[in-house]
């Protein structure tokens, strides 16, 4: 499981990453969306992996969840989602008032596009 | 449990969320609102340091939770200090867009309201995990803000700044994961107790996450391989904007030198003083390029951006400077830089609305209308600046000078006076183009133009002299203010007085 767990982390940050650094707006938004998707899973699994926990309710004694990381991700989950929409308006915004979605606000015919 | 401690939070939000329902109609209630509530938080901010001048630390436990189990709010000396000082440069910026700026676009009291929240909750809060979210709070705002108004310039770094701060977010996290899952607690008290017993297994791992945490502070704070993103930003951001961003630097430098003299600081065996040779070569490389950063602009707002880089180029040498002194000297730069870089944007912008085509660019251009006060607020501001007796950075570097080791000594004295010389040599530069050689047949011209252009208004002049003020007066209470900042200091370093102040009576609870 935690190899499993591990990989997908792994590869969702990495294309995350990739994503992000490209040059258009939206790839960008998709790049960060898919890393705070990873760190998310990642930081579910920072007080360790494990199955069949019982919730922290009552006393019905054996081994407990973590509930502090299911918290935190929740907060961590609610404050990306709203990153991510503030992120796409102002990717939708720039479009509009650079008229070109690349991130140095290049036109497409401008020669300085193909450099970089 | 004194509930002083939670108002710096508790004001802005409602006075925030009141602004963000009345949104429609005349300006002058909004403004009214914004100005009471910042008003109120400066008088709160006050109280809070006489509280915690007597050197007790308290602590508001959220919900009636206890640590290290709730979430906390820290009062001690340098948590108060800060509060009050982001309530003096809101309020000078505040007074400043009143005069106008808050109508060019929508919602800016409300957001300004909010930042101050985020801002004030950065500076209080006792619990790792509530640091990020205060964070995030702060930046969301500061994306609008940024972008107020509208506008190419500013929609474009907007999208730098958001991009970057996402990154800076996610890597926060991480940071927090790993450092949850080796230390296995985000109360900083409880954190600062467990770290010294860490197995030898989990060293690496929290090692690295300290250091991811250095780099998003780092980020934050704009030091040299991450400011790329502040000139470009705080150039395009509205002025008075642009004055309170002058505070948002200082969070991510009053995180570090919280993390890491607290977590790691000098009591956490092999952790111990992890980031401090980091942040002494980083922020010496900092202020060399802040000074070639100064020197090359070519627009005024983009040189006070750089002058933002230099001060945080000194703090940080500060922080790696790692003593009581030094800290102390820090604290009181820090209030003088805080406020005078502020009041410095406010001005640029006062002297760009006075120029026309011009603007804040550096060139030959129409003269300012108002010669003798705009020349002379800007010639007492870039003294201070630069650190030329007798104002309040003479005062601030020459605290940090001499706090240097003989060792540091050899790197700090000439890196930090070379990149005085640079400020003092652009700035005069700058200063003498506008006010001196412009033309003076525009000028009337101009004046025959728009002869009932006003002048920069009594708002505005008041936020001004309120920033920029702020300097003789820095030197004229030095006394005190650096007895306190010292005594800051103090504080700062007895980790276990702060690891008792907040653990103790959970502990002897437990034990009964």
């Amino acid at each position: 499981m935690e190899a499993l767990f591990s990989m997908t982390t792994g590869v969702l940050a990495a294309c995350g990453l990739f994503l992000a650094l490209r040059g258009r707006t939206f790839p960008v938004v998709v790049g960060l969306t898919l890393l705070s998707y990873a760190v998310n899973l990642f930081l579910f699994s920072m007080g360790g992996l494990d199955t069949g926990g019982a919730v922290v309710l009552g006393d019905k004694g054996g081994p407990h969840a973590d509930p502090l990381p299911q918290a935190l991700v929740l907060t961590a989950i609610v404050i990306g989602f709203a990153m991510t929409a503030f992120s796409v308006i102002l990717a939708m915004r720039a479009r509009g008032d650079l008229g070109s979605d690349h991130v140095n606000g290049n036109r497409v015919d401008e020669p300085r596009e193909e450099r970089s | 449990m004194n509930h002083l401690i939670v108002l710096p939070i508790l004001i802005p939000l409602f006075a925030g969320l009141g602004l963000l329902l009345k949104r429609e109609g005349p300006a002058l209630p909004r403004r009214l609102i914004a100005l009471a509530a910042t008003v109120a938080l400066l008088v709160c901010g006050v109280l809070l340091m006489r509280e915690s001048a007597g050197g007790t630390i308290q602590y508001y436990a959220l919900g009636d939770w206890q640590p290290p189990f709730g979430i906390i709010l820290v009062l001690d000396r340098l948590s108060a200090l800060m509060v009050t000082l982001t309530a003096l440069l809101a309020l000078g910026s505040l007074c400043y867009a009143s005069a106008g700026t808050d109508e060019e676009g929508s919602n800016f009291h409300g957001l300004f309201q909010l930042q101050l929240m985020g801002i004030n909750g950065a500076f209080l809060t006792g619990d790792l995990f509530n640091l990020f979210v205060f964070f995030e709070v702060l930046l969301i705002a500061s994306y609008s803000l940024l972008m107020h108004g509208g506008g190419k310039a500013r929609i474009h770094s907007g999208f730098h700044y958001v991009a970057l701060n996402l990154a800076g977010s996610a890597l926060f996290l991480i940071g927090l994961g790993v450092l949850y899952g080796t230390i296995g607690t985000l109360n900083m008290a409880d954190m600062a107790a467990r770290a010294p017993g860490l197995d030898s297994g989990r060293l690496v791992l929290a090692e690295a996450g300290a250091m991811l945490l250095l780099v998003v502070f780092g980020l934050k704070s704009a030091i040299l391989p991450l400011y790329f993103w502040l000139p470009r930003a705080y150039a395009a951001a509205p002025a008075p904007v642009a004055a309170l961003f002058a505070i948002l630097t200082k969070v991510g430098i009053y995180a570090i030198l919280r993390v890491f003299t607290l977590i790691f600081g000098p009591q956490a065996g092999s952790l111990a003083n992890l980031a401090q040779p980091w942040v002494w070569w980083l922020a010496l490389a900092t202020l060399a390029l802040g000074g070639v950063g100064v020197l090359s602009s070519r627009d005024l707002r983009t040189q006070v951006a750089y002058l933002i880089i230099i001060s945080v180029g000194t703090l940080l040498a500060g922080i790696g400077m790692n003593s009581i002194d030094a800290h102390g000297a820090l604290l009181y730069y820090m209030v003088h830089t805080t406020l005078i870089t502020g009041g410095l944007f406010l001005l640029v912008d006062s002297i760009a609305r006075q120029r026309g085509k011009a603007g804040a660019r550096i060139v030959r251009g129409r003269s300012v209308q108002q010669v003798a006060l705009l020349g002379t607020l800007f010639f007492i501001a870039a003294l201070t600046v630069a650190g030329v007796p007798p104002f309040s950075g003479a005062v601030g570097k020459a605290l940090l000078l001499q706090a240097a080791t003989p060792g540091q000594q050899v790197w700090l004295w000439p890196i930090l006076l070379s990149s005085s010389l640079a400020a003092i040599v652009a700035l005069s530069r700058s200063g003498s183009t506008v006010f001196w050689r412009a033309s003076g047949n525009e000028r009337s011209e101009a004046r025959d133009n728009n002869g009932d252009t006003p002048g920069i208004g009594a708002l505005r002049a008041l936020g001004l002299l309120l920033l920029i003020g702020a300097s003789p007066l820095l030197v004229a209470f030095a006394g005190p203010l650096s007895a306190y900042t010292e005594a800051a200091a103090d504080q700062l370093a007895d980790h276990e007085a702060y690891i008792q102040a907040i653990l103790e009576r959970h502990r002897t609870e437990g034990d009964s």
